[in-house]
């Protein structure tokens, strides 16, 4: 993988083990070695492909105990759409000052 | 709720204009009216071009010449509608797969000779990835992953 596929969140779902990890992450909560044990991999290589998957903001962890349980997260795209709320409420807003400014005459 | 509904942002505006002149503002003036704290060049947008044509692009250019096309105009109808791509991914970063991005209509309705209505619906917000449908469906515990995990598998085959 690149750095551009870290970078791109999403792209972090390019790769099939992590498909497989997040689609085991989508029956429940995992700890490593639970995810591990029903992948043909190793549990550093599923704790490397956590970890992109956690920096893309797909997947978040909590302590429990000596262990870290992994889980999807769920208000990720929750929060995008308020993103996408507040921008294109600027945006109108923007469009309506421009709209009604005077016409420029060059 | 419906899932169109929790994965679609929908804003309208009503504006004292012919409705040509209120589709050539929002196309030919897109970059001085969208919201500047967002643009992934890292630089100042010295302009925005909405490329007029199906095929073409909005494209964001910094001052010192970099570029990004963070749209594909997908219909230009003047001065009735424009749809655009939104490839855009929620880490504000170019996403280059297209089963991953969402959609932008904007229409335009005459209200009267100079009254025009603006209507803009951002749609299919959930291609950016896993986790909307859950959340959006308020089915938050065990028994609403499979539902979602149907929905993000669909999402996948679409994307090869």
């Amino acid at each position: 993988m690149d750095a551009n596929q870290d970078a791109d969140g999403w792209g972090a779902l390019a790769d099939g083990t992590r498909r497989a990890i997040v689609a085991c992450l989508a029956e429940g909560p995992r700890a490593v070695g639970q995810l591990a044990a029903g992948l043909p991999v190793s549990r550093s290589a599923v704790s490397q492909h956590l970890k992109i998957l956690k920096d893309a903001g797909l997947v978040e962890d909590v302590a429990a105990g000596t262990r870290r349980i992994y889980r999807l997260n769920p208000v990720a795209l929750e929060a995008l759409r308020d993103q996408l709320d507040t921008y294109w409420r600027r945006a109108l807003a923007g469009y309506a000052d421009v709209v009604h400014a005077p016409i420029e005459e060059n | 709720m419906g899932q169109t509904e929790a994965v679609t942002v929908r804003k309208q505006i009503v504006v004292d204009v012919p409705i040509e002149r209120a589709f050539t503002v929002f196309t030919d003036r897109f970059g001085d009216f969208k919201p500047r704290e967002h643009n992934m060049l890292g630089a100042p947008i010295a302009e925005t071009v909405f490329e007029p044509r199906v095929g073409g692009n909005i494209v964001d250019r910094a001052a010192d010449g970099a570029e990004c096309r963070w749209a594909r105009i997908l219909a230009f109808d003047p001065p009735d509608r424009v749809v655009f791509s939104w490839d855009i991914s929620p880490q504000w970063t170019i996403e280059t797969d297209p089963a991953q991005t969402s959609e932008v209509e904007v229409r335009f309705y005459a209200e009267s000779p100079v009254r025009t209505r603006v209507e803009l619906e951002h749609r299919h917000i959930d291609r950016h990835g896993p986790g909307s449908e859950a959340v959006f469906d308020g089915v938050d515990g065990p028994q609403g992953w499979p539902l979602y995990l149907d929905r993000f598998a669909a999402l996948l085959k679409e994307g090869r």
